[in-house]
């Protein structure tokens, strides 16, 4: 589904954030990428869908190569539903305008048919009574549903989460992870760049783990948990795991 | 010494004023407003694009308007656009332009000026998430901009957008120098055939000051509401 080789990428010709990474996730397989801060998982996820560029190899998505000058950026995007840090719900739209706005302006669908998507999406997340407020009068892990409901409302092939519980109040990340891994259960081909080590032992198939700019490490769940093959990889769990 | 006015040339030149003079005079502040808008909206979109001539030629164009006193664009602009007009479709003799429509072309790239430094704040105020979500779900350049960067600019804007409206207001009075009857102009023309200059000048003054006193409380209460709505 998504096939990364040799991506590198650079923010100056002195400063390198992605070097050499390569790796790929197949349909309906759940990956985790995991990291301390800095090490580019965030850019690597971005680079996906095109919203970061790179420098050199290749990204395709479904056999799309998203580096390809030719290609038609909107329509690829619209088939890969990203999940943002910082929600990035649209403030001036009400809840349900969210939902509607690019089934309507993209996938060209009539008003009233994304009117019932997007309520069905809604109730599926847990917030159809909220549908006509707007994504202020809500709290972060309502704001991050409707995020992830955003996106689904496209139909996506694939979805990325870029860190989609760090900007969250802890009593409110089980809310949002619950949306995540009922998604990975029905077999949604997933990226996800999280520190939940609980939402990766629980439904992740694989996890990659990066650090400065590398793929250090990329094994499937059991592997990694049980016995990381790379010192950094052991010294990041120990950090995280400790309590 | 009041007894030797007459406040009475008000009340007797008061249709003329208001239906002649200051429909005109706010005729001319919405179109140019609106023109302004649109045009600075658009220059605030070049300088703000990554294209890099584009935005120098924007830039260029701002610091130009900014450069320069307003009477003497509108001066210029009057005596120069028959010829250009001239020029440009090869007619034999320089094109009339009535003074309404060369007054207003002139304040709508005038304006464009200021109006497109303050939708360039707005958009800037426009955090860059929101463009990068709008892009994800797959909508175009163009799409973002029109449905989630604009709106949110417009919104934030408004309140500095209508105060440089009642600017604007107050400056379409420079348009006396083309003898056009705006209120300001009208008031003028009576209190000279009249002779009644201080009486007509005070009270112009104090229309001006009214109307754009209450404009700007009214601008500071919808400011207000904003912040409660964010």
């Amino acid at each position: 589904m998504i096939e990364i080789s040799h991506v590198n990428k650079w923010y100056s010709p002195t400063f390198q954030v992605l070097t050499d990474c390569t790796t790929s996730v197949t349909k309906g397989e759940v990956v985790v990428v995991c990291g301390p801060s800095g090490s580019g998982k965030s850019t690597l996820i971005k680079c996906v869908n095109a919203l970061e560029p790179f420098q050199s190899g290749d990204i395709s998505v479904d056999g799309t190569k998203v580096n390809d000058p030719k290609t038609n950026l909107p329509k690829l995007r619209s088939r890969v539903g990203m999940v943002f840090q910082h929600f990035e719900l649209f403030p001036h739209l009400k809840i349900i305008d969210n939902l509607c706005l690019a089934q309507e302006k993209v996938l060209g669908r009539a008003h009233d048919k994304s009117v019932t998507k997007g309520m069905q999406l809604l109730e599926r997340v847990g917030l159809k009574e909220q549908a006509q407020k707007f994504p202020a009068q809500l709290s972060g892990g309502q704001q991050q549903r409707v995020a992830i409901a955003r996106a689904l409302a496209m139909d996506p092939i694939v979805m990325l989460f870029d860190e989609p519980t760090s900007a969250l109040d802890p009593e409110m990340v089980s809310e949002v992870l619950d949306v995540m891994v009922d998604l990975a259960r029905e077999g949604m081909t997933m990226m996800v760049v999280t520190h939940e080590m609980g939402f990766a032992r629980k439904v992740a198939n694989r996890v990659i783990f990066m650090d400065r700019g590398e793929i250090v490490e990329d094994a499937p769940k059991d592997d990694f948990f049980g016995k990381p093959r790379s010192d950094r990889a052991q010294k990041f769990l120990s950090k995280i795991l400790s309590h | 010494m009041l007894g030797s006015f007459d406040f009475d040339v008000i009340r007797r030149s008061l249709p003329y004023l208001f239906y002649e003079g200051m429909t005109f005079t706010l005729t001319l502040t919405a179109l140019a407003a609106l023109g302004g808008l649109i045009f600075g909206t658009a220059i605030a979109l070049m300088r703000l694009s990554g294209y890099k001539t584009l935005g120098r030629i924007a830039g260029l164009y701002v610091d130009f308007m900014r450069s320069l006193p307003l009477v003497l664009v509108i001066f210029w602009f009057y005596f120069l656009v028959p010829y250009i007009g001239q020029w440009l479709t090869g007619a034999s003799r320089p094109i009339s332009v009535g003074a309404f429509a060369s007054s207003l072309i002139t304040f709508i790239m005038f304006e464009a000026a200021y109006f497109s430094e303050i939708m360039r704040a707005g958009i800037q105020s426009i955090s860059r998430g929101q463009p990068a979500a709008a892009s994800a779900l797959g909508l175009s350049y163009a799409q973002t901009m029109r449905y989630v960067v604009l709106p949110q600019a417009f919104r934030n804007m408004l309140p500095v957008l209508l105060t440089q409206t009642i600017v604007l207001f107050q400056d379409t009075s420079l348009v006396y120098v083309l003898s056009i009857p705006d209120f300001l102009g009208a008031a003028s023309k009576v209190a000279q055939r009249d002779g009644r200059l201080v009486e007509m000048y005070l009270f112009a003054a104090v229309v001006y000051f009214t109307i754009s006193c209450i404009a700007s409380f009214g601008v500071r209460r919808l400011q207000s509401r904003i912040a409660i709505i964010r």
